[in-house]
C-alpha cells in the first residue's frame, strides 16, 4: 500500500539527507519527496510517499522517528488528507493541434504559462489523479518536458472533527 | 573572555569529566594537541586510528563511561569507520572527534578532506559538523548526552580547523534540550501487567537476555527475576555476564553456536521473554523456526527494535533495569518444574565437549585454563572467529563488564585495542585479549601502544595457523575446498613481542599451558602468548546459516 508520511524536522543542514539516507539504507522505495519550510522558519516539513506493507511502514516511521533532528512523524490517510502536487508540462504542438491542447488545459483548469511556435507549456496544481489524467490526455501530442514537485499534504482538520 | 575553539574543546571535555582520550594527531587538530599539553586529560597515542576508536570502545565497555577518540581529517577519520560501525552495532557510548579542513575549503577536495559526516551517517547515533565556534560547547554537550542516554551509541563531531582557531566566550550548557530526542525509560504499566499475566500462565517460559541488560546495568534485577521465578535463561553473545555463567538456570548462549539445550529450550518454549535483545539472525537462525510455539514479550529501550524481525505480542519500551524492577515487584511464577526437568535432561544429554590429549593443545582447553586461573579477576576482550565462540562456550562470565567482544559487526582486530582501552579504564584489573592469529595480525602494531603506556595486557593468541572460522565453513559447506585461509606464513609471535619490548611466551604442549599462563600473569608487562593449537578443531554445536536453530550439527 502507498502511504503519505509527513515528517517535521529541525531545519538544519544535512537533515534531508539524513532522512533520505535512512530510507535508502533500509531499502524503502520513495515514490516522491517534497520539502519546504513550515509556519515556523526553524522547522521543515518533508512529505514522503512510500510503498510497502503496514509492517514496512511501521519500521519506516520508527526509524525516522529515531533521528535526533526529527520532531514528529505521521502517516496521513489518503481520504483524510489534503494532497496537492504541481506540474509544469511542455507539450509539442503544431498549428493544427494547438487549439486542442488549450481546450484540454481549460477543462482541467491548467494555466498556459508559455508558448512557442511548436510548444505550449502548461502549469497545473491538483491531486495526483488529476495530474495523471492531464498527462494521459497530453501524451498523444508529445510531451517534450515535464517537471513535478512531488506530493505535499496536510491532515484534513474537518475530518478530524467528525 | 573569549577563548579559542581548541580551548573550548578541552574545557568542554573537562566538564564531561573526560580523563582519557585515545587519539592520533594531524594538521587539522594541531590546536587541540597544543592545548592537551597543558591539560590533565591523558592522551593515549595509538599506532593506527582504528586502534583509537576500538580502545575508546573497550574503555566504554569496561568502565561504563563514554569513550573518547580524537583523530585528524581525511584518512584519520576514515580509519575510524570500522570502529564506529562496531560501536554502533553493539550500542556502545563513544564520542568521536574528527578534524576537518577549514570551513571555507569544505567541498573543494582539499588535502585530507573527506565528508566524514556523510560517510558515518548510517553508523552513528547522531553526528555533527560544527560550523561556528559559538556552537562548539553546546554540540559537545549534546554529543555526550546523546551517546550515553536512551539506547547508547557512537556520536561523531567533525571539527573544522578554523572553528578550532576562532574565539568565543565559553559557556557550557547545564542542560540539554533537544526537541526531537526524548528517550523513554519507564515501561508502560499496562504492558507490564499484561506481561505478568503471560508469565503466570506460561508452562514453558524462557528468558532470552541480550546486550541491553549489560548496557542498562540490569544484572541484579535479571538475577532477581530468575531466582524468583526459576525461568531458564539463555543469552546472546552480547548478553553474556548479564546472568552469572554458573547459575543453575543458565543455558549458555543461543543461536548459531548456541548450546543444543538453549536452542531446544527456545524451540519448545511457550513464552519467550526477550530483554534487551534484538532478534539478530545469529541468535535466531531461520525466523519461521524460531520459538514457533511461543508468545513473545519484548523489553527494549529502542522502539524501532520492536517487531523489526519478529512480531511481538507484548512489547515494553523502556529501560530494562526499571522495567525488571516493576516486574519483580509483582511477578507470580507458574509451575515450571516439569519444564526445568526436561531442560536438565537436555543439559545432561548434550553437554559442550571436546577431547584433550597429551600432545596437541585444544583451543577450548586454553580458554578453560584461563578461566580456571583468573575467574572473575579478569576482563576478557576477544577478536572474532572460532576463538570468540569458544570463549562464549567455555568462559563463565559472572560480571556485566567482563566480556568485550564485537558481536554485531564481527570486527576482527577489535580485541587488542579494546583490551588496551579496558586496561586504561581499569588499571588494577587483569585484562586478557583472547585473539586469533588472523585477528591479531590486523592490529598488532598496537603492541607499541601497550608498551609505551605500560599497559600490561595479556594477548593469548589461539594460533591455529589459519582463518579458523572460514576454514570451518569451507570444510563443512564447501567440500573442504580451502580457499584463502592459510596463515602459515606469519611472524614468530614471541620474537615479535620482544621486538616491541613486550614479553613473548609460547606453549606447544598441553602441559605447558598452565605454567605459561602463570608466568604471563606474574609479569607486570604486556605479554603475548603464542598458543600453538590444533589446526582443524571446529566450533560445535553449529546451526548452518539459514536453518532453524534446532537443526544443529553437534560434531
Amino acid at each position: 500500500m502507498r502511504h503519505i508520511i509527513s515528517v517535521l524536522v529541525r531545519n538544519h543542514p544535512g537533515v534531508l539527507s539524513h532522512v533520505v539516507g535512512l530510507f535508502t539504507r533500509r531499502s524503502y522505495n520513495i515514490e516522491s519527496l517534497a520539502a519546504g519550510v513550515t509556519e515556523n522558519p526553524e522547522i521543515t516539513r518533508i512529505t514522503i510517499v512510500v510503498t510497502g506493507d503496514d509492517r514496512v511502514l511501521d519500521q519506516v516511521m520508527k526509524q525516522v522517528n529515531k533521528l535526533v533532528d526529527v520532531l514528529s512523524v505521521s502517516d496521513l490517510k489518503y481520504d483524510q488528507a489534503i494532497t496537492r502536487e504541481l506540474a509544469i508540462i511542455t507539450v509539442k504542438t503544431t498549428l493544427q493541434t494547438r487549439g486542442a491542447v488549450i481546450e484540454i488545459a481549460n477543462v482541467f483548469g491548467a494555466k498556459v504559462v508559455d508558448m512557442s511556435e511548436d510548444t505550449i507549456t502548461l502549469e497545473l496544481s491538483g491531486t495526483e489523479r488529476v495530474l495523471q489524467n492531464l498527462v494521459r490526455l497530453l501524451k498523444p501530442f508529445g510531451i517534450s518536458e515535464m517537471a513535478r514537485t512531488g506530493m505535499i499534504a496536510l491532515a484534513m482538520k474537518s475530518s478530524e472533527e467528525q | 573572555m573569549k577563548i579559542s575553539g581548541s580551548e573550548i574543546f578541552i574545557r568542554s571535555l573537562k566538564e564531561e569529566k573526560v580523563s582519557h582520550i585515545f587519539g592520533f594527531p594531524g594538521a587539522t587538530i594541531l590546536g587541540i594537541y597544543n592545548q592537551l599539553l597543558d591539560s590533565d586529560i591523558q592522551h593515549i597515542l595509538v599506532r593506527h586510528e582504528q586502534g583509537a576508536i576500538h580502545a575508546a570502545d573497550g574503555y566504554a565497555r569496561a568502565s561504563g563511561k563514554p569513550g573518547v577518540c580524537l583523530v585528524t581529517s581525511g584518512p584519520g577519520a576514515t580509519n575510524t569507520v570500522t570502529g564506529v560501525a562496531t560501536a554502533f552495532m553493539d550500542s556502545i557510548p563513544v564520542v568521536i572527534f574528527t578534524g576537518q579542513v577549514p570551513t571555507s575549503m569544505i567541498g573543494n577536495d582539499a588535502f585530507q578532506e573527506v565528508d566524514i559526516v556523510g560517510i558515518t551517517r548510517s553508523i552513528t547515533k547522531h553526528n555533527y559538523l560544527v560550523s561556528q565556534v559559538k556552537d562548539l560547547a553546546r554540540i559537545i554537550k549534546e554529543a555526550f548526552h546523546i551517546a550515553t542516554t536512551g539506547r547508547p551509541g557512537p556520536v561523531l563531531v567533525d571539527l573544522p580547523r578554523d572553528v578550532l582557531m576562532d574565539e568565543a566566550e565559553f559557556h557550557y550548557p547545564a542542560e540539554v534540550s533537544i526537541r526531537g530526542y526524548k528517550p523513554n525509560y519507564i515501561g508502560h504499566p499496562k504492558q507490564i501487567e499484561a506481561a505478568l499475566k503471560l508469565i503466570a500462565k506460561a508452562k514453558r517460559p524462557v528468558i532470552y537476555s541480550g546486550g541491553g541488560v549489560i548496557r542498562s546495568g540490569a544484572r541484579q534485577e535479571l538475577l532477581e527475576l530468575v531466582n524468583k521465578t526459576n525461568i531458564p535463561t539463555t543469552s546472546t553473545l552480547m548478553g553474556l555476564g548479564g546472568i552469572p555463567g554458573d547459575h543453575p538456570r543458565f543455558l549458555g548462549m543461543l543461536g548459531m553456536h548456541g548450546t543444543k539445550y538453549a536452542n531446544l529450550a527456545v524451540t519448545e518454549c511457550d513464552l519467550l521473554i526477550a530483554i534487551g535483545a534484538r532478534f539478530d539472525d545469529r541468535a535466531t537462525g531461520k525466523l519461521e523456526k524460531f520459538a514457533p510455539k511461543a508468545k513473545y514479550i519484548h523489553i527494549d529501550i529502542d522502539p524501532a527494535t520492536i517487531s523489526k524481525n519478529v512480531r511481538v505480542h507484548i512489547p515494553i519500551v523502556g529501560d530494562a533495569k526499571l522495567i525488571l524492577r516493576e516486574i519483580n515487584k509483582a511477578v507470580v511464577p507458574g509451575d515450571y518444574s516439569a519444564w526445568i526437568e526436561r531442560i536438565e535432561e537436555w543439559k545432561r544429554e548434550f553437554p559442550l565437549s571436546y577431547q584433550q590429549d597429551d600432545e596437541i593443545i585444544k583451543p577450548q582447553y586454553v580458554i578453560e585454563q584461563i578461566y580456571d586461573l583468573v575467574k572473575d579477576r579478569a576482563i576478557i576482550a576477544t577478536d572474532v572467529g572460532q576463538h570468540q565462540m569458544w570463549v562464549a562456550h567455555y568462559y563463565k562470565f559472572n560480571d556485566r563488564r567482563m566480556l568485550l567482544t564485537s558481536g554485531g559487526l564481527g570486527t576482527m582486530g577489535y580485541g587488542l585495542p579494546a583490551a588496551i582501552g579496558a586496561q586504561v579504564a581499569c588499571p588494577d584489573k587483569l585484562v586478557f585479549d583472547i585473539a586469533g592469529d588472523g585477528s591479531f595480525q590486523m592490529v598488532l602494531q598496537e603492541l607499541a601502544t601497550a608498551v609505551q603506556y605500560n599497559l600490561p595486557v595479556k594477548v593469548a593468541i589461539i594460533n591455529n595457523q589459519c582463518l579458523g572460522m572460514v576454514r570451518q565453513w569451507q570444510e563443512l559447506f564447501m567440500n573442504k575446498r580451502y580457499s584463502g585461509v592459510c596463515l602459515k606464513c606469519a611472524p614468530d609471535f614471541v620474537k615479535l613481542a620482544e621486538s616491541y619490548g613486550a614479553v613473548g611466551l609460547r606453549a606447544s604442549k598441553p602441559a605447558e599451558v598452565r605454567p605459561v599462563l602463570n608466568e604471563a600473569i606474574s609479569v607486570n608487562k604486556p605479554v603475548v602468548i603464542d598458543f600453538r593449537v590444533a589446526c582443524e578443531e571446529n566450533v560445535f554445536p553449529m546451526v548452518p546459516a539459514g536453518a532453524g536453530i534446532e537443526e544443529m550439527l553437534l560434531s
